[in-house]
Order: C-alpha cells, then sequence, then structure tokens
C-alpha cells in the first residue's frame, strides 16, 4: 500500500471519440448554464435550505424520481446507441470496446440508478402518507439514503468521460473483471459506484421497514394497511437480507483488484465461480427488489380504478411474503451452465418454477379485481392494464428458462435478453409509470395531461412489442448476447431491423412523458382538494401538496383496508374535525448528509484512481461528519405551532374557494 | 425523549469498542501469529460469532421490544443465513461433478 502513488490511467481525460466530446460539451454547458441560472436569481438559498438540507420524505422522493427520469434518459440513451449499432449488419456506429462499455452501463444504470431510485422514490411519496405518518422513522437517514445513491450515480456516470467506463457487463463476471484481464478505473467505477449507492439502499430497507412496523396511524392495523405499504414492508425486508451480501462481494472484489487479495482470482485458491455465486445471491433478490413495489403500485390502481375493492387481499400478502422467501433460494439459475451438478440444477429449477404460483395468485386477484368493476383507464390505469399481458409473456418465457436442460439452449442468447426486459419494463418501468401518474397529483396540485400521456403510452407500448418481442425469435435463431455486430449471411437482419424501429418509438415515448410534464406544469388545471381519483386509501384524504407536516390531526377513523372509501360511503370526514389542534413534533433540516456524501464522494473517487491518500481523507471525512453529527443531536427536532396550522388551513381554504 | 437518547450512547459506544477489539483480535490472529491455518480459521468462526452476539445486543436491541418480531425477525435470518452459507458450500465445493 502506497498512499502517495498518484499513478495515472492510460487516459484520464476521454477525448477519443465524437460522441463523448458532445457528451463533454453538452455536460460543460449544462453545468454553466445551471450555476449561471441558479446564481443570476439568487436561488442557491433556496436550493440549500428546502431542497439540500431536506429532511421532508416527500421532497426526498421528489428528488429520487427526477433523478430516476435522469439516469432513465442516460440508459436509454446507451439503448438507443446499442439499437442503432445492431440495425443492419456490419454497421460502424460503436467499436467492440464502445459497445462492451455501453451495454455494461446500459445494465447498470438502468437496474441500479434507475429502478431503485424510482421504486424508492415513490415509497417515499406513498407510504407515509398511506399509513398516517409524519414522516419516516429516521429523517435524517433518509437524506442520507439519497444522498449516497445520488453520489454513487455521479461517481459510476463520471467514468464515461473520465477514464473510462466499466466495461465486463452489469454483472461484471471474473476473471474479467480482475485486475489481470482489466486493468484500469473501469471496474473500480462499477466497484465504487454500487457499494456507495448500495450502502444507501440498506439504510432505505431498515427505515422502511422501521417506518411501517412502528409509526401507523391509530386503526391502521397490518392488515389495513394499503397493498403498496405491504409490498414496500416485504421489499424492506428483502432489501436489509440481501444488500449486505453486495456490500461484502463488492469488497471482496475491490480488494482483490486494489491490494493483490486472492478471492476470486484464478491462481492462489481464489474461487472465480464465487462471484457468480455471491453475485447472484444478492442479484436475484435484487429484481424482486423492483418488481414487488410496482406489483403494490398496480394493486392499489386496479382497486381505485375499477371502483372495487382489491380482490383477495390476503392472498396478495401471503404471495408476497412468499414470494420474499423464494427469492432467496433461486439464485443459481442465472448460472446453470457454470458446470454444477444435476441435483442442484434440478432444485433450483424447482424453486424458481414454484415463483409462478404466488405471481399466478397475484395475476388472477387483479383480473378478478377489475372483474364486474367499472373501469376507468386514465393514465395510470392504462399503464396497469398493459402490465398484465406484457408481465404476462416474462412471466411464461422465465418458466421456460427455469428448466435447466432447456436453458443450454437459451443461455445467453436473445432470449433471455427479451425475458428479463419483458419483466423488468412490463413490470418494474410500467409500474413506476402508473406510480407517477397516480401520486403526482398528489405530490403537486396538478395532474399529467391527459391528452399527451395518452400518446406517449401508446408509442411506448407498441415500441416496446415491436423492440423485444422479435427478440425471442432472433434468440431462438442463435444470435447470442452482447455481440457489437454480426454478419448479413446468419438471416437476422430483419428482425434486428424491426427492434430497432421499436426502440425508436420508446425513445419518442419518453421524451413525449418528459412534454406531457411540461406541458403540465405551465398548463394544467390547479386543484388543491387533494382527491383527484376518488382514492380508496389514507394519501388522498388530506391536501395535495400536503402540508410539510402531512396531517394536521391525525386520522381517527381507520376501520377497513379502504378507509377514505368507506369514510365517504359514510359521508364522515377521516379526520375529527372538533379535536382541538395539537402543536406538531417535526425533525429539522440537516446538512449532514449531504456534506457527508461529499466527502464519499472523495472517497470513492480516490479508490478508483487507487489514489489512497484521497480515498482515505474522504473516509476520514465520512466518519468526522458522523461523529459531529453525533454530538449535536440535541438540536434535531421542533415543533409546528397551532398557529402555522390554522394559518396554512386557512389558506388552503382560500385556495379551494377561489376555485369554485 | 432527549433522556431516552443519552441512555443508549454509552451503550453503543461499549458496542462499537467490543466489535472494534474482536475485529482487530481476529486481524492479529492471522497475520502476527504462527498458528496453522486450521486453527486460524476456528478462531476467526469463534470470533465472527461473539461479533454476531455483540451487534445482535448492542445495536439491533435483541433483548428488548416484542417478542414475537425478535423470533419472526431472527428465524428469517437464519434461513438466509443458512440457504446463502449451505447452498454456497454445496455448490463451490460439494457440486457432485467432482469425479
Amino acid at each position: 500500500m502506497d498512499l502517495f502513488n498518484f499513478k495515472m490511467p492510460e487516459q484520464f481525460i476521454i477525448m477519443n471519440n465524437p460522441l463523448i466530446i458532445g457528451a463533454w460539451i453538452s455536460i460543460i454547458l449544462a453545468s454553466v448554464g445551471i450555476v449561471f441560472f441558479v446564481t443570476k436569481y439568487k436561488k442557491w438559498g433556496y436550493l440549500w435550505r428546502e431542497w439540500f438540507t431536506t429532511v421532508d420524505h416527500k421532497k426526498i422522493g421528489v428528488m429520487y424520481i427526477l433523478a430516476a427520469l435522469l439516469m432513465l434518459f442516460r440508459g436509454g440513451f446507451d439503448a438507443i446507441l446499442m439499437r442503432t449499432q445492431l440495425a443492419l449488419p456490419d454497421m460502424k456506429v460503436l467499436d467492440a470496446q464502445h459497445y462492451n462499455e455501453i451495454f455494461t452501463t446500459h445494465g447498470t444504470i438502468m437496474i441500479l440508478f434507475m429502478a431503485m431510485p424510482f421504486i424508492i422514490g415513490l415509497m417515499n411519496v406513498g407510504v407515509p402518507l398511506q399509513i398516517g405518518a409524519r414522516d419516516v422513522a429516521f429523517p435524517v437517514l433518509n437524506a442520507v439514503s439519497f444522498w449516497l445513491f445520488f453520489v454513487g450515480a455521479m461517481v459510476f456516470n463520471l467514468s464515461f468521460v473520465i477514464g473510462g467506463s466499466p466495461d465486463a457487463g452489469w454483472t461484471n463476471y471474473v476473471p474479467l473483471s480482475g485486475s489481470e484481464l482489466t486493468p484500469g478505473v473501469g471496474i473500480n467505477y462499477y466497484l465504487w459506484g454500487l457499494q456507495i449507492a448500495g450502502i444507501g439502499t440498506l439504510a432505505t430497507g431498515i427505515n422502511f421497514f422501521v417506518t411501517i412496523l412502528k409509526m401507523r396511524a391509530p386503526g391502521m392495523t397490518l392488515l389495513r394497511m394499503p397493498m403498496f405499504t405491504w409490498s414496500t414492508l416485504v421489499t424492506s425486508v428483502i432489501i436489509i437480507f440481501a444488500f449486505p451480501v453486495l456490500t461484502i462481494t463488492l469488497a471482496l472484489l475491490t480488494f482483490d483488484r486494489l491490494f493483490g487479495a486472492h478471492f476470486f482470482t484464478i491462481d492462489a485458491g481464489g474461487m472465480p465461480m464465487m462471484w457468480a455465486n455471491l453475485f447472484w445471491i444478492w442479484g436475484h433478490p435484487e429484481v424482486y427488489i423492483v418488481i414487488l413495489p410496482a406489483f403494490g403500485i398496480f394493486s392499489d390502481v386496479i382497486s381505485t380504478f375499477a371502483r372495487k375493492r382489491l380482490f383477495g387481499y390476503h392472498a396478495m400478502v401471503i404471495s408476497m411474503v412468499a414470494i420474499s422467501g423464494l427469492s432467496f433460494v433461486v439464485w443459481v439459475h442465472h448460472f446453470f451452465t457454470m458446470g454444477n451438478g444435476p441435483w442442484i440444477n434440478s432444485i433450483f429449477s424447482i424453486t424458481t418454477m414454484l415463483i409462478a404460483v404466488p405471481t399466478g395468485v397475484k395475476v388472477f386477484n387483479w383480473l378478478f379485481t377489475m372483474y364486474k368493476g367499472r373501469i376507468e383507464t386514465p393514465a395510470p390505469m392504462l399503464w396497469s392494464l398493459a402490465f398484465i399481458p406484457n408481465f404476462l409473456i416474462g412471466g411464461v418465457t422465465g418458466v421456460m428458462l427455469a428448466s435447466a436442460p432447456a436453458d443450454y439452449q437459451y443461455h445467453n442468447s436473445y432470449f433471455l435478453v427479451s425475458h428479463f426486459h419483458y419483466v423488468l419494463i412490463g413490470g418494474t418501468v410500467f409500474g413506476c409509470m402508473a406510480g407517477l401518474y397516480y401520486w403526482w397529483p398528489k405530490i403537486f396540485d396538478f395532474k399529467l395531461n391527459e391528452r399527451i400521456s395518452k400518446w406517449a403510452f401508446w408509442i411506448f407500448i407498441v415500441g416496446f412489442n415491436v423492440c423485444f418481442l422479435p427478440m425471442y425469435l432472433v434468440g431462438l435463431q442463435g444470435m447470442p448476447r452482447r455481440i457489437y455486430t454480426y454478419k448479413a449471411e446468419m438471416g437476422w437482419t430483419m428482425w434486428n431491423f424491426v427492434q430497432t424501429i421499436g426502440a425508436y418509438l420508446m425513445g419518442i415515448g419518453f421524451i413525449l412523458i418528459v412534454w406531457a410534464i411540461i406541458y403540465s406544469i405551465r398548463h394544467e388545471k390547479r386543484d388543491r382538494s387533494g382527491d383527484p381519483w376518488h382514492g380508496r386509501t389514507l394519501e388522498w384524504a388530506i391536501p395535495s401538496p400536503p402540508p410539510h407536516y402531512n396531517f394536521s390531526r391525525m386520522p381517527s377513523r381507520i376501520t377497513s383496508a379502504d378507509p377514505y372509501w368507506d369514510a365517504k360511503k359514510r359521508g364522515e370526514s377521516m379526520f375529527d374535525e372538533n379535536e382541538p389542534l395539537k402543536p406538531i413534533h417535526m425533525p429539522n433540516n440537516d446538512g449532514m448528509p449531504i456534506v457527508m456524501s461529499g466527502f464519499m464522494f472523495i472517497a470513492g473517487f480516490g479508490f478508483v484512481f487507487e489514489w489512497l491518500l484521497i480515498a482515505f481523507i474522504g473516509l476520514l471525512g465520512v466518519i468526522g461528519t458522523m461523529v459531529w453529527r453525533s454530538f449535536k443531536d440535541y438540536d434535531a427536532d421542533h415543533y409546528v405551532q397551532v398557529e402555522e396550522i390554522e394559518r396554512d388551513q386557512a389558506e388552503l381554504q382560500a385556495s379551494l374557494e377561489g376555485r369554485s | 425523549m432527549s433522556e431516552q437518547q443519552h441512555a443508549s450512547a454509552k451503550h453503543h459506544v461499549i458496542g462499537f469498542a467490543l466489535s472494534l477489539v474482536l475485529t482487530f483480535v481476529a486481524l492479529f490472529l492471522v497475520i502476527n501469529t504462527p498458528l496453522s491455518a486450521g486453527l486460524k480459521l476456528t478462531a476467526i468462526i469463534i470470533l465472527a460469532i461473539f461479533q454476531m452476539l455483540v451487534q445482535l445486543v448492542y445495536f439491533m436491541h435483541v433483548t428488548e421490544g416484542s417478542k414475537v418480531y425478535q423470533i419472526i425477525s431472527i428465524s428469517y435470518g437464519l434461513f438466509v443465513a443458512v440457504c446463502i452459507v449451505a447452498g454456497s458450500i454445496w455448490l463451490m465445493l460439494l457440486n457432485g461433478m467432482e469425479g
């Protein structure tokens, strides 16, 4: 270990490609532009007070979702580049190395820096409001989670302009990702981007687990919780048990690469396959972490827009708990072909197929919820309706892949690529879109424009199927994944060209979604009354946007899993208006999370370039801010006075009367 | 509520110190003692079990709170741990492909 060895990678500033030079120019222009306008309009103070130091779960949720949309753009742009390169045989848009980097960053960003923050953002927005809490259990830790995720994403995204991107796939298998076959900083970026963001996610899991168990309003028993809250509880448990495995696995490979250890090397007693083993012990639960909350969103959205109670509430809960247990006993199906004995492959085939049972139960529950319902189809319901058939295609091909002997044929082909895009896009992305449209008029005081959103939905959904259905076919024709070009004689040209058209349609769909957001911010009708969808659960009983303390009085009449719907039917309010207002105990804003994460960025950057002095300075800063925070714990909270609550209520009343 | 926080700070510091001691003892045993690999391994595993107990008692408050939650979470934790450890040993060492 040499603290003062500041070795330089082959290329520090990457400038070897017109695309990357373009990226440099846009990054510099965007940064200068942002700094200029924030300074010109004197918004630094506002940003610091209202956003950078906030511990309000709603604002943290908004920041998560904003970051996720940015990452969806980045990962989607990667996808467009790949599909352009593969549109025709022998294309020269990307060379082999650049293609390797782009499929690696596409996968990693879409899972870790798009799906995860999107899901966690929606949890932040939805869960405390659904259970009648005024914030999460550990508000400062929640901000730490966000800023660690943000710093992890920044470290990872820096790779393509400084030092070079990782290029060993999002699964980062050794020995390819070991220091012998892939020296340089790319893989270190992968290790530290994920490590930092992963710690944030683990904290989120603990936070929501405690929030849901300890902070429910009176009357909100476990079996009266909305299904999204249930899915968040189950997801939190999976996070708590799965993410430490990722932390350790990444740390072990870091020791191999930086300090010459031999956990995963071929020589000196290392076990390369152990990486695949540990990676998927985390990786399989991880895919359920991103799908279960989507299931929860669909359950809430479908019962809202079918105007019916959710069919089979208990079956939904039991099936999610079953899925959480099964998620830890199926990981080997990701490497059936790595040379396991027949017993191992047989057992893991069976456990994998078992997952179809609870998932099938859920699909039937959604269908029966809609049966004889008065179905309406605004944007959130459209995404939910599209989810069922598309996810089914992904699920059924999943059962095909679960059969180990058959997997020897499908393995590493486009059949597999299509399968996991059908479950991840058809499940998670559709779920995030449904959740975004559903809770948007709760976070803000307006809906997203219906007409643009429907165009966006249809173009995206058609593009998605045009892009991914043909992948099953070229997969069965033998096209392997992760190849950067192919010859015309292979006979894959037509379907590849069709796929590229589909990918571009999905891109147009994304642009329209962004346009719907921009258009609606400027033109959509404002309404603060808070129940735009005729909702069933607690979050719709408070105004939009809710005051920062969420509930001016605690809800007092929770008697079922659809408390607000039932109260409306009885003609009652959820709140006892005669109860006098009381001061509300709330957490203070805190600058520690962003400062600590800043030090974490320095540490991550130091470790990526193996500049240990800088890395240790960063780590000391992290520990120092934590110690400092532990001594200033005494001014962590304040009371919102009754006068402020009354002022907020009067203001709301004025805005509601102005509307009518 | 501040009083509660003060009372548990000492608890946390003891737990932190104990976990550090256990970690450095393990490091010392491996780097600076002439024991055989088998003995070192046994020592590390025993220290790891103590480490786990320290974590459970001092940071995860296993002795406090509702019994039902404790039993459910500990059993789920054991289930996951057994799956990971036994599964990995089965997969990596006893996978039926040696012969």
